[in-house]
Parts: C-alpha cells; structure tokens; sequence
C-alpha cells in the first residue's frame, strides 16, 4: 500500500474516533494551556538550536507548527486584551450619531470563502442596528452575500435583548437581494432604488415592503456600511455612493483588502474601517457583545507568533547557510 | 440535526480536508477536490450569471417590461460571440470598442475625483492646523507628525519612480528614502495577507472542529 493511502486511513480512523468517541466539547484548563504554550515555545527554540546547528526543518514542519497555533487556542479557556484602534473608534462614534428609526444600507459584497473575517463583522452590525432600533437594509453585489447576511441576521436575532424586541421582517429590517452590474448598480441606485431592486429577495414587490416607504434613493439614507472582499466592494461605493451622492459610508474588509482602504479613512471618504478579524474583534469589544472575531483572535495572535518565529529560524538559516557555503568554498580552494 | 445538514457538513469536512491535505504533497485526495471545486465553481457562476442577467434583465425587461433599449445591450453581447466564428470574428471588435469605450470613461471620472483629487488633498494638509479652516497649532503632536509623514513618503516615493533624471547625490537619497517607503508598504500589506490568509485557516479549522467533530464549545 502507498505511503499516502496509509496517511488518508490514518485521518479517517482519527476523525471518526474524534466523532464517535469524544461526544463532549474538550476545554483545556489555564494551567494546562500555560504548559501547552511552553511546551511550544520550547519546540521552537529547540528548532532555531538546530538550525544554528545546520539541521534545517522541512515546510511540513512549519505547516504542523501553523496549524497547532491556530486549533489549539479553540480548546484554551485564555483570553487575549484588544485593544481600540481610531478607525474603528470612529465607525463606532458615526454609527452613534444616528437616531432611532434611522435607515441604514449595509451591502454584502464577498462569499462564504471570506465569511471568518466578515461573518463576524455582519453578526456584530446587525445586532448594533436592531439594539439601537435602526432600520436596516441589505443587499449585495455579490450573488452570494444575501445569503450571508441572512445567517448573520439569524445569529443577531438569538441574542436575548434583541429577541426580546420582536424585530420584524419588511418593518425593521428588509433583504433586496442580489443585482449584477458591480458598481453600475450603485451608480443606479443614486436616481432609483427600486430600478435595481424591484423584487426583495423573496420575490415581494419594493412598493409592499413598509420598511422603504419614501425610500427612493442614496439620499433617504442615513447612514450605509460596506462589507466587502474584493471587486466590487468598498472602492466602488466610495467612488460612486461617497463622491458622487455624499452618502456616509463605512467599511468591514478582509485584511487583505484593508491597506487599499486606508487612504480613503485618511482622507474621511469613509467613516470608519474595520481591517480583518482584529477588526471584527474590536468592533465586538466595542458594541459590547462575545463572538467569533473576540474568540478567534487567540489563535490569530499564536500563529502571528509562530511565523514570525520561523521567519527568524528561516533567516537563520539563509545567512548561516550562506556563510558556511563561502567557508567550504574558501576551503576547497585552499585544499 | 438534520440527515441534509449532517451530510453537508461530512462533505465538507471531506473536502477541506482533501485540499489541506496538498500541505503534505500533491495527492488524489486533492486533485480530486479542486476538480470538484473547479467545476462546481464554474457551474455555479454560469447558471447565476444566466438567471440574473440574460434571463431576469433581458429577457423579462424586453417581454414583460418593454424596454426595448436593452436589445441594444442585447445584439452587441451577440455580436461578441461571433469570434467564435473565426472567418466574421472581426466583428466582436464593436461590441469590445464600445465596452473598453464606456467603461473607460465610467472610470476616468471616478478615479479622477476619489483617487485622485480627494487624495492630493489628503496628502497636503496644513501643517499644525487639525483640518481645513481650523485655527493654527489645533493639531496634535502625533497628527503633526502623520501629516509630515504622509507627505514626505508620497514625495518620496513619487521621485523614486522619476527616471528622467540618474539617482544621485540628494536626488538619489530622496529617491532611496522612497524605495524604503514602498518597502515598508509593501511590509504591511504582507502583514495584513498573513493575518487574511490566517482567518481562512481559522475559519476551516473552527469547522473542522466545531461544525464537524463537535469539539469546540
């Protein structure tokens, strides 16, 4: 049998154990995660010993160290400090200026492969507009970000205090749906909503829904949010809805995206930015509520570590390597 | 838990472990998934791309709604057909001319006022005043020091790429300063990929773990 079948087995047998046999949630201790967080750093200084040594580690180590820091934390009860950054301060100050009953636009512009960054972002807005009694509207430039906010729409609506309020569908919050056309779509939407949108995402009529009685166009709209992972996102709306139609725009982006936006908060094109899942987790500590952006970043922060760990160990190793190789060649040339 | 749900979830858990599974070598398992991935991929977009443009905005705007501007849209799109055909695909050139046309001008403008003039204004604030219109010296430390920054490194960095001139003497250190300005940017958008690249992983293994083997409160 091949070496790799021998490995799928492996995994297979190890997730099914894992499925059958443990039934309950695994929580490590403090003091046990302490111990776990040494043990690692010890690896790792054992690595760079060795690398000194001219024993250098192959990628599949540094793989096995990444994907350790990252499904570790999950079962570590330790918590990590976030710390306010300004942009997301000041998304947080403009979203406080408006009043209940406001209407907000949010759009959601990426897919399910960008969902652990957004997702938690969506959640969080969300439960802020329902807590602060906006009124929101969704819709999205990508086919499947509807879709998205729909889950997110679910996770807000099971926190307590916002279930207590009976949110209510086409009164409190309506979902347009998707429309093609990137930032054609916005450059629309400035004269006509409903030119865009003439059906919500269940197929009921613009004109049927309470939520956009005298909804006609960017300018009954109070205040909008972009969630966006690439084309179309938040440039568009910053070029079409910000500078053309001055509507307040802010911006939950995938980390990836985030320098491109930077200019735009500088330059208060945007309001405020939440950059990646640092930015989620923020917006979390702010609005006051626990999700996955506060939980993730644990494993976040550890794999930071651990690849500037290897970066160093890698670094090591080149200017190490290259020393020795112009030693033997010195050698060589002396023999 | 529902048998749809459940299913759902083993697949994909299946499949992220199939594509997780290249970190150790190009395998079966593997190609068997990004095959998987590839064409569900294009099935996905071909059938959304049909529903939402040729059917819902062209088709029912020209037989339900009546407008019959969309035909316009609708013969130039046929028209970029015809380079299938290659003895008339010559003829997928006006539909392309008048697509490059518009959208050139859609963007000309936009980039112009956002990227552009809102930008040089952002560059070249006063000094020590917070903003526009606002008295002198109402301007923090750090903001004085962000201003002079941001100005210097878009100086910078704009005479580095200035290749009229040979870079040398203050002309060539100013240029220098540049290169370590675009490095430095360069640096935390590697930074900002990493912490991106990182969520992703986080994300598949809080499935794995969480969604899938039940593991994780």
């Amino acid at each position: 049998m091949k070496k790799e079948w021998l490995v799928y087995l492996g995994i297979l047998i190890v997730s099914l154990i894992l499925f059958f046999v443990v039934t309950e949630p695994i929580t490590f201790s403090p003091t046990v995660s302490f111990i776990i967080i040494g043990l690692i750093l010890l690896a790792i200084v054992y690595i760079f010993v060795r690398t000194i040594q001219g024993n250098y580690v192959g990628r599949q180590t540094v793989f096995l160290f990444v994907g350790i820091s990252v499904i570790l934390p999950f079962f570590m009860t330790i918590t990590q400090p976030i710390k306010l950054s300004p942009e997301v301060g000041s998304l947080y100050t403009a979203l406080g200026e408006l009043q209940p009953g406001s209407k907000v636009l949010i759009s959601f512009d990426y897919d399910p492969p960008s969902a652990p960054e957004l997702q938690p972002m969506a959640e969080t807005f969300f439960y802020y507009c329902f807590k602060n009694d906006l009124k929101v509207l969704i819709m999205g430039l990508w086919p499947q970000g509807p879709q998205q906010a729909d889950l997110a729409i679910q996770k807000a609506l099971e926190q307590p205090d916002i279930a207590a309020k009976n949110i209510e569908y086409g009164v409190d919050y309506i979902n347009l749906g998707f429309q093609a056309g990137n930032e054609f779509v916005i450059q629309r939407m400035g004269s006509s909503f409903k030119s865009m949108f003439p059906t919500d995402f269940y197929g009921t009529p613009y004109d049927s829904l309470p939520l956009v009685d005298g909804i006609s166009n960017f300018s009954n709209i109070d205040f909008s949010m972009n969630l966006s992972a690439g084309y179309p996102g938040t440039i568009e709306w910053v070029q079409v809805a910000v500078d053309r139609y001055g509507v307040k725009l802010g911006a939950g982006n995938t980390a990836v995206q985030a320098p491109q936006v930077y200019p735009y908060l500088n330059s208060g094109q945007i309001k405020g930015l939440l950059g990646g899942l640092n930015g989620a987790a923020e917006f979390e500590k702010v609005v006051g509520v626990i999700g996955k952006g506060t939980k993730f970043m644990v494993s976040q922060s550890a794999a930071h570590v651990i690849v500037i760990a290897f970066i160093i160990i890698g670094n090591a190793a080149f200017f190490l390597g290259d020393k020795r190789k112009k030693s033997k060649a010195a050698e060589k040339k002396e023999a | 838990m529902e048998m749809s749900e459940l299913i759902g979830i083993w697949l994909g858990a299946f499949l992220t472990l199939g594509i997780i599974s290249f970190l150790y070598g190009d395998n079966p398992w593997y190609k068997l998934c990004e095959a998987i991935f590839v064409g569900s991929s294009a099935g996905y977009w071909f059938i959304t791309l049909f529903w939402d443009n040729i059917y819902s905005k062209f088709y029912v705007g020209v037989t339900q709604d009546g407008n019959y501007m969309l035909l316009v849209g609708g013969v130039l799109g046929f028209l970029m057909l015809m380079r299938l055909i290659s003895k008339i695909g010559w003829i997928s050139r006006w539909p392309l001319a008048f697509v490059v046309g518009a959208i050139a001008g859609f963007y000309l403008i936009n980039y112009f006022s956002s990227n552009v003039m809102y930008q040089v204004n952002a560059t070249i604030m006063p000094l020590f005043g917070s903003g526009y219109g606002d008295p002198i010296f109402s301007a923090s430390f750090g903001n004085v020091i962000n201003k002079i920054i941001i100005a210097g490194g878009t100086f910078t960095g704009l005479v580095y790429f200035f290749f009229s001139k040979e870079h040398k003497g203050a002309f060539g250190a100013t240029a220098k300063v540049g290169i370590w300005v675009i490095m430095l940017t360069f640096g935390a958008s590697f930074g900002y990929t990493v912490m991106s690249r990182m969520s992703l992983l986080i994300g598949r293994m809080d499935f794995i773990f969480g969604d899938w083997l039940g593991l994780i409160k």
